[in-house]
């Protein structure tokens, strides 16, 4: 059993792509459904991301839409600036190599620091990397005339820029325009490769050196693990992996911001409970847990302004109903009590 | 050549000498003790061994190399692995694969053919697959290879982490009072797996322990520490009818 | 003159973050619980002190003390309901996310009674302040009270903590929950009473963010909730001292940082030192060093 479990999960998602293909092509998703199809595989794809680090690693993260920020801006940057040069799918790749290397790279510098710390501190640490990676690129202007790239930290008007040069990046206004690349089935493709890699990765020497350094470091180091490098190498793929999921969020809205609603600690915090409802280390559950949840609020839209109410109150039953330990023990004897009856 | 030399060996935290002027030669083979009261510094001496702790003077020198600079994981690639006195295994993982961890440094394959699944990978992991389970039947553990290694009865936790010790294929095992909450029953098994694991890897053992019967029923030489020094050393007989040690032991 | 001003000003806003993060301190310390609620519970002060005044036509004295008594209570619910059931939960992530889930919570009722439209919010320190220097130096009545508080709230805190057998049922249980059943202390009321106090100071916080920044919403306290989590953290978490110290060197940093580099960068700034610091100090300005046993 335990050796199809990967490929149920790919099985998952592809047939969860085909029942929403089906939808969509009977005239049974609504187009506010069809909306939010792609931002439900890129929640997906951070999810699974984020349970590298949490649940794999061991790590936890506050901060991972960080990374997000980084692939989504990098990559929009890139198409902007490319739109009329490059043909589309060629442009699109390119983006998600630019997405990814940039978010991968943000992870190395920034787990330099971070993972050096531990448990808690470690959490808030990457919460700060978050919010000033947010904050840093809401502060920047970046323009581009015949006689090259123009930078501020103020305002447009500093960029000093010729009437007929290009504004790429607004301060906090963002990135307007990215030509809107994204559809279904290319983040379905990314979500399958993301998870191809985690779980790949998971059964290979590297993920079991991951794993027992989440398990114990003091052991692992004992047994020859490089402690650093396997940290590192789990929290760099986890941000790349991130970064990806960025691309994919930048080309599929008109105008990109880093706003708190979608880059900040809050949105990094909603992935992290895609991840510990999903399971903890558990990645095809981060899966459902992302998909399922992103769908639920806006399933609940009928119900309008007690939707999020209700969420919330949904989340903390689950989390009593999963995680109490008495909860837990009353529930076993429950079903020990049915299966003697 | 001596496997493992160690001379003046010292380390002190705050003022407080832990250590002091240690030294122990341990020739390829032998089966020695580190023996002494609680907070005689045995432990300490572990650390100091394997890279945890760097001493203020002093060298530690295995098979002729100096390692008392290097760090624990380069100790453990030159050939020196442990136990711990409070079991650390890796808790959340089944039994084959904290073996597998063990061998992690002695086969390899890139990161990226770990991620496709392709090149070496397979075969790579084949091999690892056997060396694992033929460590598992050494230790009498290969029945419980998927069980979680949190799962396991206290004495194959003992033995697990024994095994994973010796898949990093070590020239000297160093083991931390591995009886340490045995029953007689788990004791008396424990020695036979000690035994075993001389017998068949012809291992060097250096093992701490507080088990007089484990002590004088197995090891071949003993060294004694009190107060971060060395109060005796030598054959376990001799040592054993020293009236200091007595008198370190039971007080007086 | 003007960075005086301007100093003082940051003062002001750190004690504030001072007091949110007594009470964020306290409840990790004792509950080793990040509660993610903590600024929500400001907010919810806010909004009982805005109503209560409101209704006794600017009464804001009894609106302050009926918002400490509701928030109070508040906490106690909270933690009886929320987080008590998840106490030796398999992993102390399940206690945090219930607490994003009270947030939300708290977030949304606020939002489905008073709306999404920001209130203005009348300072309940009616005093002019001080002028010094022929009018070149003036500081506010709220400044001035809000610092006072603070150092009031810190002296009382610390007394409390050290001379009462309950204050120190609380350092036994912050040390071991299981040692600390054993010598007789009722650890299921300590952590509550943990709560109390840290809802308390929540509602108090409020009051005085509140007169201070007079504009009010749902999401009002979920900034400075995390800015005073960063100050608690800062200062060393589980440190009455160090929430202290966290939450004053956040507020001058932010206004210093605010004025003289870049309004937009502020934050990033506030966090890059919440950074340094514990890269330098892993455990913060006044926390513990503790080194795991081999």
């Amino acid at each position: 059993m335990k050796k199809h479990d990967n490929l149920i999960t790919y099985a998952v998602v592809i047939a969860a792509y085909a029942v929403f293909q089906i939808l969509a092509a009977t005239g049974n998703l609504s187009s506010h459904m069809k909306g939010l199809l792609v931002p439900m595989t890129y929640y997906a794809v951070i999810a699974v991301a984020l349970n590298l680090c949490v649940g794999i690693l061991g790590e936890l993260s506050i901060g991972h839409c960080g990374f997000m920020c980084i692939g989504a801006f990098t990559s929009a940057f890139f198409s902007k600036l490319t739109e009329e040069s490059l043909p589309g799918p060629l442009r699109f790749f390119l983006a998600f190599v630019i997405g990814i290397a940039f978010a991968a790279l943000f992870g190395f510098l920034i787990g330099i620091p971070v993972l050096r710390l531990k448990g808690d501190y470690l959490a808030i640490v990457t919460l700060a990397f978050g919010e000033i990676i947010k904050n840093v690129i809401n502060a920047f202007y970046i323009g581009v005339d015949s006689k090259g790239f123009h930078f501020s930290l103020k305002n447009s008007m500093e960029l000093g820029m010729e009437k007929e040069g290009n504004l790429i990046v607004n301060g906090a206004m963002g990135i307007t325009g990215t030509p809107h690349d994204s559809n279904f089935t290319v983040a379905i493709v990314v979500l399958l490769i993301s998870l191809f890699v985690v779980l790949n990765l998971v059964k290979s020497r590297d993920g079991r050196a991951i794993m027992a350094v989440r398990d114990n470091n003091i052991a692992a180091e004992a047994t020859g693990i490089n402690v650093t490098r396997y940290k590192m190498m789990a929290f760099v793929i986890s941000a790349a992996i991130a970064g990806a999921a960025g691309v994919l969020f930048s080309h599929n809205i008109t105008t990109l911001t880093a706003s708190s609603q979608y880059f900040g600690f809050n949105a990094s915090i909603m992935i992290l409970v895609y991840v510990v409802l999903g399971g903890i280390g558990n990645i095809r559950g981060s899966v459902i847990a992302a998909c399922v949840l992103y769908l639920l609020p806006e399933l609940l839209r009928g119900l309008n302004t007690y939707r999020m109410l209700i969420y919330s109150i949904v989340l903390i039953v689950m989390m009593i109903v999963n995680w109490s330990p008495k909860v837990i023990e009353w529930r076993k004897r429950v079903t020990s009590s049915l299966r003697r009856a | 050549m001596a496997l493992l030399e160690v001379n003046n060996l010292c380390i002190s935290f705050g003022g407080l000498r832990a250590v002091d002027d240690f030294n122990i030669t341990i020739e390829k083979g032998e089966l020695y003790g580190l023996i002494g009261p609680n907070g005689a510094g045995k432990t300490t001496v572990f650390n100091l061994l394997t890279g945890v702790y760097k001493p203020n003077e002093g060298i530690i020198r295995l098979d002729g190399e100096d390692i008392t600079r290097k760090s624990t994981i380069e100790i453990n690639h030159a050939g020196v692995a442990r136990t711990f006195q409070n079991i650390r295994l890796f808790k959340n993982m089944p039994v084959i694969d904290n073996v597998k961890v063990g061998l992690n440094e002695r086969f390899k394959y890139s990161t990226l053919e770990g991620i496709l699944h392709l090149g070496k990978y397979r075969k790579v992991e084949k091999e690892i697959d056997d060396e694992a389970m033929r460590l598992l039947k050494v230790f009498d553990l290969d029945s419980e290879r998927d069980t979680l290694a949190a799962n396991l009865p206290y004495g194959k936790q003992r033995k697990l982490e024994i095994a994973r010790a010796m898949a990093t294929n070590p020239k000297l095992l160093l083991l931390d009072e591995p009886a340490a909450g045995m029953n007689p029953n788990e004791t008396k098994e424990l020695m036979e797996t000690i035994a075993l694991v001389r017998s068949k890897f012809d291992m060097t053992i250096l093992l701490i322990e507080h088990d007089m019967k484990l002590v004088s029923g197995i090891c071949e030489k003993l060294t004694v520490l009190n107060f971060g020094r060395v109060l005796c050393q030598g054959e376990t007989k001799e040592v054993l009818a020293n009236p200091e040690v007595i008198t370190a032991y039971l007080g007086g | 003159m003007s960075f005086l001003t301007y100093l003082i000003s940051g003062l002001s806003l750190g004690s504030i973050y001072a007091i949110i993060a007594l009470g964020y301190t306290m409840v990790y310390g004792i509950a080793k619980m990040l509660n993610f609620a903590h600024g929500d519970f400001i907010m919810v002060g806010c909004y009982i002190i805005f109503s209560v005044s409101g209704a006794l036509a600017g009464n804001s004295l009894v609106g302050i003390v009926v918002a400490i008594i509701l928030c109070t209570l508040l906490g106690i619910t909270t933690e009886f309901v929320a987080y008590r059931p998840l106490r030796g939960a398999a992993s102390p992530l399940a206690v945090l996310i219930t607490a994003i889930g009270v947030s939300y919570f708290l977030e949304n009722v606020a939002l489905l009674i008073f709306g999404a439209d920001i209130k203005s919010f009348t300072s309940v320190i009616k005093w002019e302040g001080l002028t010094f220097a022929d009018g070149q130096l003036r500081i506010q009545g709220v400044t001035i009270v809000t610092i006072l508080v603070s150092l009031l709230v810190l002296l009382v805190l610390q007394t409390f903590i050290k001379r009462t057998k309950q204050g120190q049922a609380m350092l036994a249980v912050a040390e071991d929950k299981g040692a600390a059943a054993l010598m007789g202390i009722n650890v299921n009321q300590t952590i509550m009473l943990t709560f109390a106090i840290g809802s308390a100071l929540a509602a108090i916080a409020g009051a005085l963010l509140c007169s201070a920044y007079p504009s009010l919403s749902p999401y009002t306290g979920a900034m400075p909730g995390i800015k005073a989590f960063v100050a608690a953290v800062l200062g060393g978490i589980g440190s009455i001292p160090g929430a202290m110290i966290g939450g004053l060197l956040l507020g001058i940093v932010e206004i210093l940082s605010k004025t003289y580099i870049s309004s937009q960068l502020s934050d990033a700034i506030v966090f890059g030192i919440l950074v340094i610091v514990l890269l330098v100090r892993p455990t913060g300005i006044l926390g513990k060093v503790i080194q795991e046993k081999v």
